[in-house]
């Protein structure tokens, strides 16, 4: 049953590489919402992959009656899927706000930290 | 966008919203659900209020500076892992009371106050998030 | 040892530090004055460990100290016999005059406060070095004399010469603190015990290990760096930018003789061999003459004193390495004699340059009714310095001598080697005690007048102490020298010379050194110009050569840097990529790993199948979408196709999340695109398309493969077995995701909610800043 889910996290991490290898940073953040969800589902599979079992108790009960799917997991991606959310919607004002200052999303454009021709520096004490 | 009729409906769809929210947060514990869905949709119902009536009514609405109800919740989390120290347990150690109300028994535990405490640190974050990028569209 | 006293060692160990927390307010306070109460730190510590005196003179040795770490073996004790005792009652003592004399020579300079919080750190460690039992002290201690030294010798920081001084002292002796370190985890490896007292019986099989070449050549780095041994012998002089007290306490009794110290402390373990008996005298030697020709070339106090220094520390290292009884002895005399007398000199010099305005040797003249007590410490020092009875120096080069003459050529000239070096040695200590003073009056820049008493206090004990030593030389070497010779050599050693001289060939040897040496006091000027033309001929010198290092490390560094950081994002992602897919897909190729064919499942209903149709259709509609709605739109498709799947397969909580994440996501993507005038397509040629694709196509079939091989194996149940057991039985909870989050994993939840918060809180900052600029 993993089989297919093999073929498409695959998919996935090639499209988001392929986005991430881009000159420009709205390419790049595309690429980095596609890897948030390739690296779930990659979690997601490793953990083996159970159908329409959801892991929660029935009532009366002290331990699941059957077998569940993996709530390990589940639990780690649930919070990956909220910071993965919050570091995209970092990255997106931050392109944002980079275009606004320097009139490009081409990263190969954006000079500022390490400038084209950065001087030696000194050598002396 | 913002119709007649969105513009009218959008107060009670936030509200039974927000209501949902909380409802989805409290049955976490047993059901689907819990503080990280229950926040969101929480999210969901305060941006489609900001679509609909502008965001300085979201924030009329919500009283308090989104980034303050984060830190909030961050703050109770925080106390829910250590009020283990009153009872000598280690830290985030849950605890559990079982007070009778009206005849009924209504389990409290500092795991429910730290998934509040969750609710609270995603409502207050991202909201502060959608209103910061819809206020950028006013200005 | 009865616990009280063992907690007041360890408050001795700790004091200079919290001295060094008040020293400045109470500089603030007192003015220099504040040297008064500072001292009573050193001397309340040297009063401490002289209690230890009659225990350490009986041969017991002294140790305590509390476990820091036990289960790594790992405690913070002390080790106190002979050889700890005599170095921490010379660096408590001599720190104490040390104190005193700064209070009078950095009297007003604005800085004081720092100085001597700076001093009483580097006393601090350099106690802590000395009787250091477990090697990891040893180690953190030695480094942090290394630290407190680049901040004294740095004090002047305002200066370059002064900046640059500091920072190689700190290259030197640090870069040798890493041999030792290097040095010291070879030895717990082949001994497998971490404390110099357990050491002292694993003497054979370290000299048997296979190891020990690469472990005498790491402790040498260590020891002969901090030293100033040839060819590292250059910071040392270079120290002297250092105000004068720093120069009297650094270069007397502590900092340099650290690697001394060392050796000493492990000759029992490590001496008594062929390579031992050769590197040290060899180094040693030539050191002394190395340093001894340097000194006679200087005319500034200072550098003159500091150069025979390094000769003196040739001399002790020599000694140390000689395998000889006599050596020892002479190697226990010669370090407390060369503490005494070059402390009290260099404090004289300061003290010269403090009143004077100078402390070059030929402008100065004539000095004795000016100052006369300064004189009087000078001559005293420079008469033990120049080793004439009845000084301690004397006893210390009688012993010398005798330990060193001998039939065989290598006692022949090492013999040389010493009575070269401590001829020229005689030269400068009359040159530096003697020119100054004698001779009619020479204009100074400021007008000479005898210093105040914190001055002139420091050197007059000291030099007195000199001579008192020499006269009792019997009480001294119960009580010190005896001990300490004893735990250099491993065994019981006694020290019997005395300032009597005894005719002899020590005492021929003594009489050649001296009128060898007043010969060249007398011609010191035409020697000097000798001196300075020998070392103009060679020209290039360590000093220039560290320069040169310097120099060639930041170009190799700015060089390495533009070519793995030229500022183009697409090399750095394309490196990172181009790494990650041969670490996944190399090791399976070279192992022959690779995954069973797979096994496309039979039952796979047709819904489910759809759905990951859609996702592909998503993924290819954003790598290709034409403008930006089609791009959010197409990343939605594929979100919402991830949360379907979720849902599918038994995680409703997975699904609810992502369906919410996805709506806002291209909320806000719809809320920033719009305002990006930007298509996004992309524009690269083809020829950069296809290195790309590969390394994509490359990732994705790593990551499939991998997750293949994973899947294929066994599976370890053993945390989802423990959830699902204790999820309702000890967390009353029946969603076991849930459980998980808030519960079992609540810490690890804290923390991401804080990640998620200071996201917001960065998001609202970036957008706050633009806001106020405009």
């Amino acid at each position: 049953m993993e089989v297919p889910f093999v073929l498409l996290i695959g998919l996935f991490f090639s499209a988001a590489v392929y986005l991430m290898l881009s000159k420009f940073l709205v390419r790049v953040l595309l690429g980095v919402v596609l890897l948030g969800n390739a690296v779930n589902l990659l979690i997601f599979t490793n953990g083996r992959i159970l159908r329409e079992v959801p892991p929660i108790i029935p009532a009366g009960h002290d331990v699941p009656k059957a077998l569940t799917a993996n709530p390990l997991p589940q639990a780690l991606i649930l919070t990956a899927i909220v910071i993965s959310f919050s570091f995209f919607a970092f990255l997106l004002v931050l392109v944002y706000r980079a275009y606004q200052d320097l009139g490009t999303d081409n990263g190969n454009e954006m000079r500022l930290a390490e400038p084209e021709n950065d001087p030696l520096p000194p050598t002396g004490y | 966008m913002t119709t007649l009729i969105f513009r009218t409906v959008a107060p009670f769809l936030t509200a039974l919203m927000v209501l949902f929210s909380l409802f989805v947060l409290l049955r976490g514990h047993n059901e689907p659900g819990g503080g990280f869905i229950g926040g969101l949709i929480a999210v969901s119902a305060f941006a489609i209020y900001g679509i609909a009536n502008g965001i300085a009514a979201v924030r009329r609405a919500l009283w308090f500076h989104p980034m303050a109800i984060s830190a909030f919740g961050l703050f109770i989390a925080a106390i829910a892992g250590l009020m283990s120290i009153f009872f000598a347990v280690p830290f985030m150690t849950g605890l559990w009371v079982y007070p009778v109300i009206l005849g009924v028994e209504i389990p409290l535990s500092s795991v429910m106050l730290f998934d509040t405490g969750v609710y609270l640190v995603v409502v207050g974050a991202i909201t502060s998030i959608a209103l910061a990028l819809e206020a950028e569209e006013d200005a | 040892m009865l616990p009280d006293t063992m907690g007041l060692t360890f408050l001795a160990f700790c004091l200079p530090f919290l001295g060094a927390l008040v020293a400045p307010a109470l500089t603030r306070i007192l003015g220099h004055n504040a040297a008064w109460p500072l001292a009573l730190v050193p001397a309340a510590i040297f009063l401490h460990f002289l209690g230890f005196n009659a225990e350490v003179a009986r041969g017991e040795i002294v140790t305590g100290g509390y476990a820091w770490v036990p289960s790594y073996n790992v405690s913070f004790s002390w080790l106190i016999d002979g050889l700890s005792l005599a170095f921490l009652l010379l660096i408590s003592g001599i720190g104490t005059l040390i104190v005193l004399y700064a209070g009078g020579y950095l009297k007003g300079h604005p800085h004081q406060g720092r100085f001597f919080s700076f001093i009483l750190m580097f006393m601090g460690a350099m106690l802590g070095l000395v009787a250091s039992d477990s090697f990891l002290m040893l180690f953190v201690f030695w480094e942090l004399t290394s630290i407190t030294s680049f901040l004294l010798i740095g004090f002047d920081h305002a200066r370059e010469a002064a900046r640059r001084a500091a920072l190689q002292a700190l290259v030197v002796t640090g870069g040798g603190g890493l041999f030792l370190l290097a040095g010291l985890l070879l030895l717990w490896n082949v001994t497998d015990v971490t404390q110099l007292s357990l050491l002292m019986s694993f003497g054979a099989e370290v000299r048997a290990s296979p190891f020990y070449l690469p472990l005498l050549f790491l402790i040498l780095g260590g020891a002969f760096t901090k030293s100033a041994q040839f060819p590292f012998h250059f910071w040392l002089p270079n120290a002297m930018e250092a105000p004068t007290p720093v120069s009297a306490y650094l270069h007397s009794a502590t900092m340099v003789k650290a690697g001394v110290y060392l050796l000493m402390r492990l000759n029992p373990v490590m001496g008594d061999t062929p390579a031992w008996e050769t590197i040290l005298p060899a180094f040693g030697g030539l050191t002394l003459i190395v340093g001894a020709v340097l000194a006679i070339r200087q005319s500034d106090l200072k550098l003159m004193l500091a150069y025979t220094t390094v000769a003196s520390l040739g001399l002790l290292v020599m000694l140390t390495g000689f395998g000889s009884q006599h050596a020892v002895a002479a190697a226990a005399l010669y370090l407390v004699a060369h503490s005494l007398f070059k402390g009290a000199l260099f404090m004289v010099a300061g003290l010269i340059d403090h009143e004077t305005g100078t402390r070059d040797i030929t402008r100065l003249g004539g000095l004795r009714r000016a100052m006369p007590v300064t004189f009087l410490a000078a001559l005293l020092a420079s008469l033990s310095m120049a080793g004439l009875p009845p000084f301690f120096g004397f006893l210390a080069k009688e012993e010398i001598y005798a330990a060193l003459a001998g039939g065989s050529l290598r006692a022949v000239a090492f013999t040389a080697a010493a009575v070269v070096g401590n001829g020229l040695m005689f030269a400068v200590a009359f040159a530096v005690a003697l020119k100054p003073f004698l001779g009619a009056p020479v204009k100074t820049p400021k007008h000479a007048h005898e210093g105040p008493a914190l001055l002139w206090i420091g050197p007059v004990l000291l030099a007195v102490k000199g001579l008192v030593i020499g006269l009792f030389s019997a009480a001294a070497h119960a009580l010190l020298t005896s001990p300490l010779a004893s735990a250099i050599a491993g065994k019981p050693q006694t020290v019997t010379i005395s300032a009597v001289p005894h005719l002899g060939l020590a005492l021929a040897l003594s009489v050649v050194t001296i009128v060898f040496g007043i010969a060249v006091f007398l011609f010191i000027d035409k020697a000097r110009a000798a001196a300075n033309r020998l070392v103009e001929d060679i020209g290039w010198g360590p000093d220039r050569g560290f320069d040169q290092v310097m120099t060639g490390l930041v170009r190799a560094a700015a060089a390495i840097t533009r070519l793995v950081q030229p500022g183009r994002m697409e090399i750095y992602m394309t490196a990172t990529f181009a790494v990650i897919a041969l670490a996944l897909l190399v090791p399976p190729a070279v192992y022959g790993e690779w995954p069973r064919l797979p096994v496309w499942p039979a039952d796979m209903p047709f819904h489910e199948l759809a759905v990951m149709a859609l996702a592909v259709l998503g993924i290819g509609a954003v790598l290709t979408a034409r403008n930006r709605l089609t791009a959010i739109v197409a990343l939605g498709i594929q979100g919402f196709c991830v949360a379907l799947l979720f849902l599918l397969f038994g995680a409703p909580d997975l699904a609810f999340t992502q369906f919410m994440i996805e709506t806002l996501s291209v909320v806000i993507l719809a809320l920033v695109m719009t305002r990006l005038k930007l298509t996004p397509r992309d524009h690269r040629p083809l020829r950069e398309k296809i290195p790309d694709a590969v390394i994509a196509i490359a990732c994705g079939l790593g990551f499939s493969l991998y997750l293949l091989k994973v899947t294929q194996g066994r599976f370890d149940t053993a945390l989802t077995d423990f959830f699902n057991l204790y999820s309702k039985t000890i967390a009353h909870g029946a969603n076991v995701v849930n459980v998980i989050i808030v519960d079992f994993r609540g810490t690890d939840t804290l923390g991401e909610i804080a990640v998620v918060m200071v996201t917001g809180l960065a998001i609202l900052s970036i957008i706050r800043i633009r806001k106020g600029r405009a």
